[in-house]
């Protein structure tokens, strides 16, 4: 089967590409100073307490863990349900999952309160915990999106490209069902129980992780000018508005739950109306800036490169505004040990939990967008995985 | 080309590495005071390469069975070993401190484990 | 002499002996089960036949007294550094107000050693763990401070150590980065004492905590728990704590 694309290395001058690295290595540096003062003194010199037990780091952490597992979704397109049209991005879509889940994974090791038993970390394993398989389920996604990887550049492999491609998208929907179920099957706490987070999860990992997919690939053809073809561009912007949408229905969904049924109408309230800072984080962060404006601008018939843009970005900061509603807001919210009652005492039971972010929990954070970013830069310039033109037609999937 | 040699020089220099390691008069030998009269639960060569291990053993039967003995406990050790002046087995003079210095081992127990005895004012049943 | 001596002894000696016997026979079940529940020997583990508890007497509890608070806090080298956001606590007096009723009670709230505790599930090392006597403890060995074991509580009984920390008591280690939580004075209850926070309430006259062993019983707590109500807190998550409450 003759194929018209050709794949290509990131081009252009070196010293442009070595600004790019040099660029990268200052929040890299930042972050990795910031996780050496956080592991000496302790997290004392974090804005966590005893109320606030998760922080920046794993808003930042779980954010890119969760784009990760989405990010996969159009190399799934290309490679599982046979739409070729897709199958040019399919490596990047691969490779922007590896390197989004490398950096999320990092963060959560490094924001351990002993970062130093990290062996003891992945060699004893309770079998019950969720937390624990995640593990086991991360390390094997990378391993079936490497085999995946492998199979695609591989010319000999290219015919088993499609059973690869199943067992990832097959491992990759476990992934973000036990992402979503890690905040789920939290009983204790009112503003998680709710077996909705699994495919809430997936709506929003599918959102995040394709518009962070659609700004590396515009990013990529702007850096040396490889045309992508409007019919693509088209196909990526429905893509992505069909997941927006998605991910607000599911968001809809589940905070109109939460308000409805009784038992949980306090944390509900809470959430939507009483919350201050995390009230107006998920109107205006993830249902405005993340939901509402940006389908506006791609459900349009005809969207300019800059719009999709536009909207990608939007997309992304309304996953962080998303992330930091559920993992702060979340744990702001106190336990009610006794229903129908109200409590005081000395450990802060019954009022809600203030927090500050302080500036290592958010260097740390950046730190770890910053190395994803790096592994995609790094592995684009050693391995061809673009095609030079994404304006042609593409022949059946080979 | 310059670069084979430069290659050669530094696989020498790695290989003539090893002759650092006869530098040890700059490193203080390890200073063990033993002010406690009797000996040790186990031989000293025994306890000098087995005593991780026999820590570790003992610390999951404490912890994960309740099995509270005394021949391999830490506390014990530490109820013996410490200095008397300092009253402490870390410090330049502490007894688990000055040999992990010489032998460039982090030691992670006192952490969390105290590193002076109970006072005899506490009552230890 | 002799046919008297005998004639005596044998009167005397058969009360005597079916004294002892009847003694023995009505006394030896309760010594067996003390056996079990108390004098456990250092070398012995710990047995599934005993289940610790706790039985805390609210009406018994003054607000604003906090001798238990105090006591552990003191028996566990636990420092206050003026931070109490983030300085560990182990016990605390919760102040409840009836929504509907008024009626406002103290109530001493640590970790309830639930029978099927969150935090062990969701442990990733296996650090949390439920001890064979039903004791739930943190294996500071193993963990790696996480934190998901405090997300998971829901009686938000665990906190993290953020600072180093000096001048442990050496029954109880605790170090910087791990998370902890009530051990039920498990140093003290394996050499048959009872936890700092009940021996302080008895010591102050307060009685308003009992310990003991639920699985037998003979014990106090057990013989009240079958006669007197008492509830667990969040009954309704199925945890099946040992720590169980009066008067709420």
């Amino acid at each position: 089967m003759a194929e018209s694309c050709v794949y290509r290395e990131l081009g252009g001058a070196s010293t442009r590409y070595w600004g790019l690295l040099a660029l990268l290595a200052v929040p890299l540096a930042l972050g990795a100073a910031a996780y050496f003062y956080i592991e000496h003194y302790g997290h004392i010199v974090t804005g966590m307490d005893n109320q606030i037990v998760w922080g920046m780091p794993h808003v930042f952490a779980v954010f890119l863990i969760v784009a990760a597992t989405g990010a996969l979704n159009v190399a799934m397109a290309a490679s599982v349900f046979g739409k070729a049209a897709y199958k040019p991005v399919a490596p990047l879509s691969a490779l922007v999952s590896v390197a989004l889940l490398a950096g999320g994974l990092a963060l959560l090791m490094l924001d351990l309160g002993r970062s130093d038993r990290m062996i003891v970390a992945m060699t004893h394993l309770n079998a019950k915990s969720i937390f624990a398989l995640r593990v086991v389920l991360y390390n094997g996604f990378l391993a079936t999106v490497a085999v995946y990887f492998w199979f695609m550049l591989e010319r000999r492999m290219n015919p088993y490209i499609k059973a690869a491609a199943i067992l990832a998208f097959l491992w990759q929907l476990v992934l973000v069902t036990g992402t979503g179920l890690m905040f789920g099957f939290m009983v204790a706490r009112a503003a998680y129980d709710s077996v909705l987070y699994a495919p809430m999860f997936i709506a929003f990992s599918s959102a995040y992780g394709t518009a962070i997919l659609i700004l590396i690939l515009l990013a990529v053809c702007a850096w040396e000018e490889r045309p992508i073809s409007g019919e693509l561009m088209r196909r990526l912007k429905n893509l992505l508005g069909i997941f927006v949408g998605a991910s607000l229905y599911f968001a809809a969904l589940f905070h109109f739950s939460k308000y409805y049924v009784a038992r949980s109408h306090d944390v509900g309230q809470f959430l939507l109306f009483d919350g201050g800072v995390y009230t107006a984080l998920f109107w205006l962060g993830q249902v405005a800036i993340g939901g509402i404006v940006p389908l506006a601008l791609l459900l349009r018939s005809q969207v300019s490169r800059a719009a999709v843009a536009a909207a990608c970005v939007l997309v992304v900061l309304g996953g962080l505004a998303q992330m930091y509603v559920t993992l702060i807001g979340g744990q702001a919210y106190p336990q009610i040990l006794f229903p129908g009652m109200v409590e005081a005492s000395s450990f802060f039971d019954g009022e809600i939990h203030p927090y500050t972010p302080s500036v290592p929990e958010v260097l740390l954070g950046i730190g770890g967008i910053a190395l994803a970013a790096a592994i995609i830069a790094v592995a684009l310039r050693a391995l061809a995985l673009l095609p030079e033109r994404l304006d042609q037609a593409v022949g059946p999937q080979a | 080309m310059p670069l084979r040699g430069l290659l050669r020089l530094f696989a020498c220099l790695a290989l003539a590495l090893p002759a650092l390691a006869f530098a040890a008069e700059r490193t203080p030998k390890p200073i063990i005071i033993i002010d406690k009269p009797g000996r040790c639960v186990e031989a000293t060569e025994t306890m000098r390469r087995e005593h991780p291990d026999l820590l570790k053993h003992q610390r999951d039967l404490t912890v994960h069975e309740g099995i509270r003995t005394h021949k391999h406990s830490l506390k014990e050790c530490v109820q013996c070993h410490a200095n008397a002046n300092t009253g402490s087995v870390l410090g330049e003079k502490g007894f688990c401190q000055s040999c992990h210095d010489y032998a460039g081992v982090k030691l992670d127990c006192f952490g969390c484990h105290a590193s002076k005895p109970k006072l005899a004012g506490g009552a230890k049943p | 002499m002799s046919a008297d001596a005998n004639e005596a002894l044998s009167r005397r000696g058969f009360l005597a002996i079916s004294a002892a016997t009847l003694g023995g026979v009505m006394l030896a079940p309760g010594i067996r089960l003390i056996e079990i529940a108390g004098a456990r020997a250092p070398e012995q583990a710990a047995s599934k036949q005993v289940r610790w508890g706790l039985l805390i007497d609210t009406n018994k509890c003054a607000t604003g007294c906090d001798d238990c608070v105090k006591a552990c806090a003191t028996e566990n080298g636990i420092k206050q550094s003026g931070h109490p956001r983030t300085d560990p606590q182990w016990i605390r007096k919760i102040e409840l107000k009836d929504l509907r009723s008024g009626r406002t009670h103290s109530v001493p709230v640590m970790c309830q050693h639930c029978e099927h505790p969150p935090c062990v599930d969701v442990c990733p090392t296996g650090a949390s763990f439920k001890r064979a006597d039903g004791i739930v403890l943190v294996d500071r060995h193993t963990c790696i401070g996480c934190r998901y074991c405090i997300m998971a509580c829901p009686y938000k009984a665990r906190s993290i150590v953020f600072q180093d920390v000096t001048e442990q008591n050496p029954d109880v280690p605790r170090g910087k980065g791990c998370v902890e939580g009530c051990t039920l004075c498990v140093h003290r209850i394996d050499r048959d004492r009872q936890p700092a926070c009940v021996e302080a309430c008895a010591k102050a006259g307060h009685n308003a905590m009992i310990f003991g062993d639920l699985n037998d019983a003979q014990s106090e707590i057990a013989q009240r728990v079958a006669k007197y109500a008492s509830t667990q807190i969040r009954a309704d998550l199925k945890l099946n704590p040992g720590v169980r409450y009066q008067g709420l």
